[in-house]
């Protein structure tokens, strides 16, 4: 179509009064002229004028002719038939919004449920050239961090010695968040700041908006502190000052220059530190950490034309050539067996959600198909109900098809209100799902509605339209016109084909409705498992806040001044205990060398590498821990002999014929005495075993960083404020803090596994609702068709109560069969799952069992309101023949 | 072959009309719609009242435009007259009909084989 075209074609369409009066006239004058002809030739004016009309060929042909050649003709079809489509459906306002409503429910899940999956899943990580970004670290193991991380030696040297990166940059994963505090300016605020390499930024493509990057003299040894920070704390707290370039502030009493602010769409969290919330960056001097054991995380950008596997294997050769410690001969091969499994960034990020999320994918896909199948037996019915009327149009002259497009318009109609809608519900439920700072998922911040949302909106939308209004138009089309207008009273002999083709669909939604509660019911069942699970400590009613200290002070000062503090504390009324550790379990951890018998000797990698804890006394009783033995007293200070207290696991290790306790074990050379024993504690995750956990007095070796825990049973903000006074009496710098519950920290390491399993449950509810709405809606419309025959029976004599039994019977024998196929189809599906449970088999009986007890329910359920109505037919009904 | 017959013989009648109006200069619709009957009967118009809709899809398309005007007895009418792209479309439609008829013609003139030997 050329353009000229289009727009005579749009004026056409815009002008259609204008183009009627002048299609009337010139019809108009056609027939004066042929009736002119024709009385030329010897008729009379009235025989000329009917000659000249039949000549034309009928006036409302001529004029429909035109009309439908005019403008847009396919258009002026689907207007008409979108407004006959709404007519109907506002004669049915009951229908037309349950279908609404569901559609609605239906794509907005669908809809939110693909926002998260593109954000985590699918779309590329936020750097540019993002596939070509590496990261680079061992397996997963249960020392976790510390196993991952590598020195700074050790990276120097694989920087210098590889080829296959063209920049590998790093920063240090041990810190807690709040771990700075932004001092001179009233009461000090907490900071979340991470120490990264200088070109760590320059790797990942983010350049900063303000000011300049990290450059190699801001790690040289000595250089002015600087910092960038992130975009949101610069609007925050600095309040977009434009002028922040240059300007120092004060950290932790000490000024720090900013040199930069890093663009808003980085977020440090998303990708690196689900859940926390990262201000500001500082660069890291390799020279401060080389003594400090493995600290770096590592990542890297592959060179152009390089592939992994490539990379990989150079990787594979340089890295049991490393020292840990280049001035230590000995620490030559110390990554032998550590060696780099890379993968790419977003694999890293996400790979783990990967089963989660398509779980989550298929179960909001199987409601949508739910959906339509329950949308699709509603049309049906009404098709049933309205054959007259398209017989009566079949019969006027109506195809086949144009029937068929009409039905299939008011399908459209449905689906068009119901998409609007549910895009509506998904932008409100990723609104909130993309605030929820606490959820620890990755990527979590970048959940939007964007164009491929959208899009996925209107494919899901054209997807339902076409299985629930398909079907039911097929069956609309192909309606015989003569029976049809021959029946007498309201048209429900539809055939048994009919009511076979609604069976089957109910079946098919009974079915899908028992997977989904199969998986519902694994689900929340491990997650239930993972909540009873013995931390090895007692999260409820005990908090923790982020106490100052000294870091300068020297051991036995540092002990005096916790000592003082915690007795201040534990002098708050409701307060039962107190104690102060560096590191909380489930958050960040530390380890360090093994710990052995002492005097035994054993072979390198023998031994696994302990969490290390630092604590003061109280810490046990503050958490709930267990202890035999005896506690850390406040008289086992510097110069004290060193003792330790190590957990069951380890413990049971070195000393497996007894408990251990007085015992000598020796770890980082020196010797200490096991005072006490400490039942596992779940510190690395919550679901994962107890590793070997050490931990020290405070006063014999230095913390990093300190947390006051305190077991009270008052709730938090009932303490807050005398705690707080308490600290400040003993250190009036003391910056503002707050006293978290630990039940938090808990909650927040086992939020990602609640969130699958409360997801999957609601859809799980809303699956059985609307295959209960399914059955009832079959039951009805059956109880309803067969009236007649019912009330016969009746009639020759049998009860209320076998007419309602039948009925009931026949919902049951449905969802039998729904049940039968759901269960074959569940134990596969949970087969599957398998990776994503915890602590309950796949084929878990007590799930099936439930699942099947609810079905049948809710198909007793569906069914009880059909029963009652057949069983009320007046016997009556059968001789009026209603 | 075409499309559909429906669009073979809308084609032919668009053609037609073309021809018309560029053999007789402006013309109004009933004009066109005799002189189609009078060359070709009733084979290609099954009744004056298509010629209408023929004649919205021609001036949708450009190659012809309307313009009221008084025909010889004074009566107000709707003439219609070819634009210069209605002109080379019939140029073109005109060479491949006679093209058209030209192969069908020598392949139809080929002997019949014999049957059997």
């Amino acid at each position: 179509m050329s353009p000229g075209e289009l727009l005579r074609r749009l004026g056409a369409l815009l002008r259609r009064r204008g183009e009627d009066a002048d299609m009337d006239a010139e019809l108009e004058a056609h027939l004066d002229l042929s009736e002119a002809d024709h009385r030329r030739q010897g008729m009379t004016a009235a025989a000329a004028r009917r000659r000249a009309l039949v000549a034309l060929g009928g006036l409302e042909q001529a004029r429909e002719g035109q009309r439908a050649a005019r403008g847009f003709p396919w258009l002026g079809a689907a207007l008409r038939d979108a407004a006959y489509a709404l007519r109907g459906l506002r004669r049915e306002p009951g229908f037309a919004l349950a279908a609404v409503l569901t559609l609605a429910l239906a794509i907005g899940a669908n809809v939110a449920v693909f926002s998260v999956v593109d954000a985590i899943l699918l779309r590329p990580l936020p750097f540019p050239q993002p596939q070509r970004l590496l990261w680079m670290a061992p397996k997963p193991s249960p020392c976790s961090l510390s196993c991952e991380t590598y020195t700074a030696d050790a990276y120097e040297e694989f920087v210098a010695q590889n080829r296959s990166f063209t920049s590998v940059a790093g920063y240090s994963p041990f810190t807690s968040a709040e771990n700075l505090r932004l001092t001179g300016r009233g009461e000090p605020q907490p900071v979340t700041g991470v120490g990264v390499t200088v070109n760590f930024f320059q790797s990942l493509g983010v350049s900063p908006v303000l000011g300049r990057q990290f450059e190699a003299r801001d790690a040289a040894t000595g250089a002015a502190p600087v910092a960038l920070i992130s975009y949101a704390y610069w609007r925050r707290q600095l309040n977009a000052n434009p002028a922040v370039v240059g300007r120092a502030l004060d950290i932790n009493g000490a000024p720090l220059t900013v040199v930069g602010v890093l663009p808003a769409n980085f977020d440090f969290g998303a990708v690196f530190w689900p859940g926390v919330n990262v201000q500001m960056f500082v660069p890291l001097v390799l020279d401060d950490i080389r003594n400090q054991g493995n600290t770096l995380l590592l990542l890297g950008r592959l060179r152009d034309g390089v592939t992994l596997a490539q990379a990989q294997a150079e990787s594979d050769s340089i890295l049991p050539r490393l020292y840990f410690r280049s001035t230590i001969p000995a620490s030559y091969g110390f990554y032998r067996r550590r060696l780099m499994r890379l993968e790419t960034l977003k694999e890293y990020v996400s790979g783990r959600l990967r089963r989660s999320l398509i779980l989550l994918w298929c179960a909001v896909g199987a409601i949508l198909l739910i959906a339509c199948v329950n949308l699709a037996n509603l049309m049906l019915a009404r098709t049933a109900a309205r054959r007259k009327e398209f017989a009566l149009r079949a019969a006027l002259g109506a195809s086949r098809a144009r029937l068929f497009r009409q039905w299939l318009t008011e399908s459209a109609v449905l689906a068009a209100a119901g998409a609007a809608a549910g895009l509506g519900l998904a932008a409100a439920m990723v609104a909130f799902l993309a605030r929820r700072g606490s959820l620890a998922l990755p990527l979590l911040g970048e959940v939007r509605l964007d164009g491929g949302a959208v899009f996925w909106t209107l494919a899901v939308a054209a997807a339902a339209m076409l299985l629930f209004g398909v079907a039911p138009a097929l069956k609309a089309a192909s309606v015989d016109p003569q029976p049809a207008l021959q029946e007498a009273g309201p048209s429900f002999s539809d055939g048994p084909s009919h009511q076979r083709l609604r069976s089957t669909l109910v079946i098919a939604e009974v079915a899908m409705a028992a997977m989904l509660l199969v998986a519902a019911g694994l689900l929340l069942r491990s997650f239930l498992r993972v909540l009873d699970l013995d931390l090895g400590f007692v999260p409820s009613h005990a908090a923790a806040i982020k106490v100052d200290y000294d870091t300068n002070a020297d051991g036995a000062h540092r002990y005096a001044f916790f000592e003082q503090m915690i007795e201040r504390v534990q002098a708050v009324p409701g307060i039962e205990a107190a104690g102060v550790a560096d590191y909380l379990p489930l958050g960040r951890n530390r380890s360090w060398g093994p710990v052995g018998v002492k005097g035994v000797q054993y072979r390198p990698g023998q031994l696994p590498s302990p969490f290390v804890y630092m604590v003061t006394p109280g810490y046990f009783r503050a958490m709930g821990m267990r202890l035999r033995g005896r506690d850390f007293a406040w008289s086992d200070g510097a110069n004290s002999p060193p003792v330790i207290v190590l957990n069951y696991t380890a413990a049971h290790a070195l000393w497996p014929n007894d408990d251990g306790i007085g015992r000598i074990a020796t770890i980082n050379g020196v010797d200490r005495r096991l005072i006490g024993v400490l039942d596992d504690v779940r510190a690395a995750n919550v679901e994962g075993q107890a590793g070997w956990q050490v931990y020290f007095s405070l006063a014999q070796e230095g913390p990093n960083g300190a947390q006051l825990v305190v077991r009270s049973h008052l709730p938090p903000e009932a303490l807050a404020l005398e705690v707080m006074a308490a600290l400040r009496t003993v250190n009036p710098n003391q910056p503002a803090a707050a006293l978290r519950p630990v039940a938090a920290i808990v909650d927040a390491a086992e939020s990602p596994r609640r969130f699958f399993a409360l997801l999957v449950a609601a859809f799980a509810v809303f699956g059985i609702a609307l295959a209960g709405l399914g059955i009832y809606g079959v039951i009805a419309y059956g109880v309803t068709r067969r009236r007649q025959e019912i009330a016969i029976r009746m009639a020759l004599g049998a009860s209320r109560a076998r007419v309602q039994l039948g009925v009931m019977a026949g919902a049951l024998r449905l969802a039998l069969v729904g049940l039968v196929l759901g269960t074959v189809a569940s134990l596969l599906m949970a087969r599957a799952l398998a990776a994503l449970l915890f602590g309950i088999a796949p084929g878990d009986p007590a799930t099936f069992a439930a699942m099947v007890a609810l079905l049948v329910a809710a198909a007793a359920v569906a069914a009880y309101l059909p029963a009652r109505r057949a069983a009320r037919i007046p016997p009556m009904a059968a001789l009026r023949g209603d | 072959m075409a499309a559909s017959k429906l669009d073979l013989l809308q084609g032919t009648l668009d053609l037609m009309v073309l021809q018309t109006l560029a053999a007789l200069g402006p013309l109004h619709g009933y004009g066109i719609a005799r002189r189609i009957e009078q060359v070709s009967g009733d084979r290609i118009l099954l009744n004056q009242g298509t010629i209408y809709a023929a004649l919205v899809r021609l001036r949708q398309r450009g190659w012809i435009a309307a313009a009221w005007g008084t025909s010889e007895h004074n009566r107000r009418a709707r003439f219609y007259s070819l634009t210069r792209s209605g002109r080379r479309q019939l140029a073109r439609d005109a060479s491949y009909w006679q093209r058209l008829a030209a192969a069908v013609g020598r392949v139809l003139a080929l002997p019949h084989q014999e049957d059997g030997a």
